[in-house]
């Protein structure tokens, strides 16, 4: 970001990366995948980088509204000093931070999740199904992050880039406004599980594989952690992959 | 005519004593503190007739769905009825409404169909609690005091329509012999089948139908007089709450203003604070949470649809999202009781956190929603835990170490894991 500030230049749309986004080898992958989309289509983008810091929202949810609103500010500030109008995150809990709270503190965008993204650029026509792997016939079950869907109601975005595919589309019982959490929201991430009988992702993994999915779609990097240890410990890491919305569809582009 | 003072007595004694409770109510429910919920009235109007009115929150789960419909419309129609035995009790008439002629005899006989299906409906909602012992009615909070509570509504409301159509079954009768005072008047396509059970004397039957009619109407105002202690109560409070209820998405959680002023002071030597009322930050107890906390708390009718939802309930931990609702309930009822035998400034030394609901349920919670998107009031149990929690972390710094470790890696490295600020943009060299 800072170098096209340099150049004078302003971009169409920030690609906020996130924590996972940027640290976890898994969720760069998928950060990477939605960098190529924005380059296979054309949009000038940019990202802040080593400026981008947290969002602050595990601190929210684990009840540290200090450290969330310092963490807000001094983004706030950062973004409002390089005029950023958009914004497209790689994380449901970035997206909703961003486009809910920011707003209260002084930094108000508009603010899309790349599933989001990608559905429009698929209705504009700027973004098909073609030139790589085909997904014709696959069976593909989505989970919907719960601060995407019951959190803001976004339910079709990621399911439009499924459709596209020519995929077989199986839903589980439990989905949309009834989706089951992962098990990693509200800074259950970063902790052990309480004492219970079950861990919630293995609940959740024993649903999506009564589908009987070759793909688990994810939209979130948190899910998709939960989600890909749930299926090494069942052991169905050959047959079933888990990936995101952003993979799914750079795969089916070839990019 | 002594009949009459003795109804009139009754029926303002009861409706007195059930101002007096709700008074109360409103009083405990104004110990919260403030939340700004009338904003978008239209709105606000709109989703109170969808959810409350429309119950369309309830339609998830078809067989229940059905089954409460028909004991909501029954409720609602039948009480035209009452409004008839108010009057024929004040004035010492009988079936007043009888002028009506065709509508009358078309609304006697609605009510009575209505009354059966409530009634059947009734019985089927007992044999799932007590027979069939579905899930969503047990766990920790699925106490004695809340299972008879359930159980002590149906009966009632069995024992009601059961009085109102055999009331209307002796009248029937008593038409057909040309006793005097029964008026020709009224369809009963329902109470016609138990005429056979009755005996054939006058007296007899005039001792049945009143009987009847004077259970049904002290049945009806001492039920009235049930619902402050008991968690009906919804059939009230479901209105104003879905009225009151969150508009904003439900993945916004609130900015503490209070916070907020300490935020920008710290990052702004300049900034001067407007001034805000001094308090703690989260809630320890009741009166910390906002008065729409408690109103919800008094909403819960204990469907048990928030906990068959919750991830962590699911999976064993000790986390119910009803149990949170309930004890806020329990606790805000003794905080009440409190004031009326001590005084406002009265403290029991007790609180909402560890005396009702423990570390280990507030941080089981993954914050996912399924609770709040369940209910079919629209209530918000997570909002309290996550209050519970801003207390637990900013008044105490008691979260649990792994939680606290997530948070100095936010403040050092500006991200929840420990890496270095300086590699967040080294994801762009891969691949």
């Amino acid at each position: 970001m800072a170098e096209l500030m340099a150049a004078g230049e302003e971009p169409e749309i920030l690609f906020w990366v996130g924590c996972a986004g940027s640290y976890d080898e898994r969720a760069q992958k998928i950060t990477r995948d939605i960098c190529k989309i924005l380059h296979h289509v054309g949009i000038k983008y940019a990202v802040l980088g080593t400026e981008e810091s947290c969002t602050g929202d595990p601190a929210k949810r684990a009840g540290n509204e200090f450290l969330f609103q310092m963490q807000a500010m001094t983004n706030i500030e950062i973004l409002n000093a390089y005029n950023i109008k958009k914004i497209v995150t790689g994380c449901p809990h970035c997206f909703n931070t961003i486009k809910n709270e920011y707003p209260g503190l002084g930094g108000t965008y508009e603010v899309i999740h790349h599933t989001q993204l990608i559905q429009d650029l698929i209705n504009e026509g700027k973004l098909k199904a073609e030139g790589g792997e085909s997904f014709k016939g696959k069976k593909i079950t989505f989970h919907d992050p719960c601060y995407l869907g019951r959190a803001n109601g976004v339910y079709e975005a990621p399911r439009k880039a499924l459709e596209v595919l020519d995929a077989q589309l199986v839903e589980m019982k439990r989905c949309k406004s009834n989706g089951l959490c992962c098990g990693a929201g509200g800074a259950q991430m970063f902790k052990e599980p309480e004492k219970g009988n079950k861990d919630i992702n293995v609940e959740r993994i024993d649903e999506a594989l009564q589908t009987n999915p070759q793909v688990i779609a994810a939209g979130c990097p948190f899910c998709m952690t939960m989600l890909s240890d749930g299926v090494k410990l069942k052991d169905k890491e050959q047959e079933v992959k888990v990936l995101d919305i952003a993979e799914i569809t750079a795969r089916a582009n070839g990019l | 005519m002594v009949a009459q003072i003795i109804f009139l007595v009754l029926t303002l004694a009861a409706i007195a004593l059930f101002t007096i409770n709700l008074r109360k109510i409103i009083r405990n429910i104004r110990l919260g503190k403030p939340a700004d919920r009338n904003d978008q009235p239209q709105k606000r109007l709109m989703t109170m007739l969808r959810v409350a009115f429309g119950q369309s929150k309830m339609v998830v789960r078809p067989i229940p769905a059905l089954l409460h419909f028909f004991v909501y419309i029954g409720f609602v129609i039948i009480n035209i009825e009452v409004l008839e035995i108010m009057i024929d009790g004040i004035f010492g008439t009988h079936r007043i409404f009888n002028g009506l002629g065709g509508l009358y005899n078309f609304l006697i006989g609605s009510f009575e169909i209505l009354a059966l299906t409530v009634w059947v409906s009734c019985a089927i909602f007992l044999i799932r609690r007590n027979i069939l012992k579905m899930k969503r009615f047990t766990g920790v909070e699925m106490t004695t005091w809340p299972k008879s509570d359930a159980n002590y509504i149906l009966i009632t409301e069995i024992l009601l329509m059961s009085a109102f159509l055999l009331m209307n079954a002796a009248d029937a009768k008593l038409q057909a012999l040309g006793a005097s005072h029964y008026v020709q008047a009224g369809a009963f396509p329902v109470s016609q089948f138990l005429m056979d059970l009755l005996p054939d004397s006058e007296s007899a039957l005039i001792a049945v139908e009143r009987g009847c009619w004077w259970f049904h109407i002290i049945g009806i105002l001492a039920f009235l007089n049930y619902l402050p202690y008991s968690k009906h109560f919804h059939i009230l409070f479901a209105f104003p709450n879905t009225y009151f209820s969150n508009l904003e998405p439900k993945g916004e959680f609130t900015n503490m203003a209070s916070v907020t002023n300490e935020v920008k002071a710290m990052l702004d030597p300049s900034f001067v604070p407007a001034e805000t009322e001094p308090g703690k930050f989260g809630a320890k107890d009741v009166t910390d949470l906002t008065w729409v906390n408690l109103m919800n708390a008094y909403t819960c009718t204990e469907c048990g649809r928030c906990t068959s939802v919750c991830p962590a309930n699911i999976t064993g931990k000790l986390l119910s999202p009803r149990k949170i609702m309930m004890d806020t309930r329990d606790r805000i009822t003794e905080v009440g009781q409190n004031i009326d035998k001590h005084g406002a400034d009265h403290q029991d030394g007790k609180s909402l956190l560890d005396d009702y609901i423990s570390r280990e349920e507030i941080w089981a919670c993954t914050s996912c929603n399924a609770c709040v998107q369940a209910c079919p009031v629209n209530i918000d149990p997570l909002q309290i835990i996550i209050d519970l929690r801003r207390y637990a972390v900013m008044e105490e710094s008691q979260a649990p170490s792994s939680i606290n470790a997530m948070m100095g890696n936010i403040e050092n490295n500006q991200a929840p894991w420990k890496y270095s600020p300086a590699d967040r943009f080294n994801w762009a060299e891969g691949d």
